[in-house]
């Protein structure tokens, strides 16, 4: 079968059944759900990053940044309580980026390829992965905020509940992201790259860390890249989450550049307009 | 199923009200802004701003809740405001500068800490005379009465004492040397301890109402924190007396003491410089007054969690909630 064929099965009358794609679904889900759970050290590593800044950094930093109320904060909150919003996006984006990293390799290895080539519609196969990404992502980021629990922050238990779709968007929007990314990479050793010119920048330019009004206090400029960063968008909705409140501001933000993302990803793999064509006439070794 | 049908139909037929029944008024003296806030505890939103005499600080109300009594510091006299029409209706002859005063259980006298003249006075509320004028340490401060009304303790900020005063005859009785700055006097719901905070010292002394000796120190710690910023003023003690809450100012939080072991349990997050605290009657809320960030803080009696800060006048620094 050629990919040509794979490309136009959807626009034909839709041999799948609804039952065929949760199968499809259900596989690479399950794919992804055991790829993780294999790797034990990715699991823990996967914790340990936030966790390191949740113990250590806001230990030290926790007088030197100051208190101050903030919605959705209706008192005073400890610089651990500011900064677990945040984490939960850290470990969103860094999750996110890794299924990038994982899409590099699988075209490496082929098996990317083999899944291209599955009589499924691209589009579908695409958000599968992604699905299967972000559910991998938001089992780590309970597991984290479990731990917090332990560790004295305390969101109301309903904030629990109501961040999950906070969380299932915002990791929709970052693997989308990665994805793009990915169809860009020439290959895997360019993933240090992307930590480089997109992971940090993003998290470092957002109210992750410290609250945007501090950062518009030392520099407009600074402030209005921040604005710009959908990241900012990530970390205030599940924030606003956490409290049982929906920040609508940063929810139409990161739905759109989910869409934007997404659409962008699935243009990028696609094998008659996308850049793998491009990709593969520049080489790389996939 | 009918349990709930009959849970929603009683909701309904008492208006849908989500909110507890219990909505006090929360009055807070400013000391900057020479205000009165008035906040509603349900809502914990401001409810009006009241126009009061020059540097208000200490704060306290009748047993009715009809009136409350304000010390204009500034202004050598204490005000008294009608609440149910929050305006100015006289005032009582306080000597100058008073800063803190106790009303007696029995709500007939009010006990008043003069901090330029070393003097504790006494007034009479009713016919708004003074009783007495008992000569006291220097800078005195705290105010405490016993729950019978028999001892009154007051604490004097340079002379680093707590003075044991009889009522019945307005004279000292014991002088009890204690840590550096006394700011307040708290005594246990029986009446058999008094807790005496030291700003300076950054300890609250706990003395024995029959030997009038100190039995036990309290000490705080504060990981991050210095020892020097670390300085306890308002004390309050639960009415069942397992719980004392201390307001450890520029620490910016307030401790809460197991009054079994002594041993702090947990240090509640609140605004800047937290000063005074005040329980709602229903003892669910403990209020803190945060003087440098302007607002109040209400904490959660049963969790000892800070539930919300609510922004007042300008420097807050007394607090009392209307009994009703």
């Amino acid at each position: 079968m050629s990919d040509g064929a794979t490309q136009t099965l959807p626009l034909r009358a839709p041999p799948f059944r609804l039952r065929n794609y949760a199968i499809c679904l259900k596989g690479i889900l399950i794919r992804e759900g055991l790829r993780f759970l294999n790797q034990r050290e990715r699991f823990i590593s996967s914790l340990v990053r936030p966790l390191l800044w949740l113990f250590i950094f806001a230990a030290g930093f926790r007088q030197v940044l100051g208190v101050s109320i903030i919605p959705p904060y209706k008192t005073y909150v400890l610089y651990e309580v500011y900064i677990t919003p945040g984490l939960c996006g850290m470990i969103l984006l860094f999750s996110g980026m890794q299924s990038s990293l994982s899409m590099v390799y699988d075209r490496e290895m082929g098996n990317m390829r083999t899944l291209l080539v599955s009589p499924f519609p691209r589009w579908f196969l695409l958000v599968s992965k992604l699905l299967a990404g972000v559910a991998v992502s938001i089992a780590q980021v309970y597991v984290f905020l479990g731990i917090a629990w332990f560790w004295g922050v305390k969101p109301p238990v309903i904030g629990y509940l109501l961040v999950l779709p906070a969380l299932f968007l915002s990791g929709l929007m970052l693997c989308a992201l990665g994805m793009l990314l990915s169809s860009l990479i020439k290959q895997l050793e360019n993933f240090a790259g992307i930590m480089n010119f997109v992971i940090f920048p993003m998290y470092f330019a957002s109210p992750a860390l410290y609250p945007l009004w501090r950062i518009q206090e030392s520099s407009p400029l600074l402030h209005k890249i921040c604005l710009a960063n959908p990241f900012t968008y990530v970390v205030e909705l599940i924030r606003f989450a956490c409290y049982g409140q929906i920040d609508w501001v940063s929810l139409a933000v990161v739905l759109g550049c989910t869409v934007l993302f997404l659409g962008g990803a699935i243009i990028a793999y696609d094998p008659a307009r996308g850049l793998m064509i491009r990709k593969q006439d520049t080489g790389g070794n996939g | 199923m009918g349990r709930i049908h009959s849970l929603l139909a009683a909701a309904m037929a008492t208006g849908f009200m989500a909110t507890p029944a219990s909505a006090y008024m929360v009055y807070v003296s400013n000391e900057r802004d020479n205000t009165v806030t008035v906040v509603d505890s349900t809502t914990m939103e401001v409810v009006k701003t009241l126009n009061v005499g020059q540097r208000p600080r200490g704060i306290t109300i009748s047993h009715d809740g009809k009136f409350i009594y304000l010390c204009a510091s500034d202004d050598d006299t204490i005000e008294i405001i009608d609440t149910s029409t929050m305006e100015i209706v006289g005032t009582l002859p306080s000597g100058p500068d008073p800063e803190l005063f106790v009303l007696s259980p029995d709500g007939k006298t009010l006990y008043v800490a003069n901090e330029d003249d070393n003097l504790v006075t006494v007034i009479e509320i009713e016919s708004k005379r003074v009783l007495a004028e008992i000569p006291v340490g220097v800078e005195p401060e705290g105010m405490g009465i016993s729950p019978d009304g028999s001892v009154m303790v007051n604490t004097s900020e340079t002379t680093n004492m707590a003075h044991f005063i009889d009522t019945a005859s307005n004279e000292i009785t014991d002088n009890v040397l204690v840590d550096s700055r006394p700011r307040f006097a708290e005594f246990t719901p029986d009446g058999k301890q008094v807790w005496i905070s030291a700003e300076i010292g950054g300890t609250v002394s706990v003395i024995d109402n029959e030997t009038r000796e100190v039995t036990k120190k309290v000490t705080f710690e504060i990981p991050g924190l210095r020892a020097e910023s670390i300085q306890p003023v308002g004390v309050r003690i639960t009415a069942d007396g397992k719980k004392a809450y201390v307001a450890l100012g520029p620490a910016n939080r307030v401790a809460v003491v197991n009054t079994e072991t002594y041993e702090v349990e947990k240090y509640v997050l609140v605004g800047q410089r937290v000063w005074q605290l005040a329980f709602t009657p229903d003892q669910k809320t403990i209020i803190s007054t945060n003087g440098i960030s302007n607002d109040i803080t209400f904490i959660d009696v049963a969790t000892d969690e800070p539930v919300q800060s609510v922004t007042v006048g300008a420097l807050p620094w007394g607090v009392v909630v209307s009994p009703n």
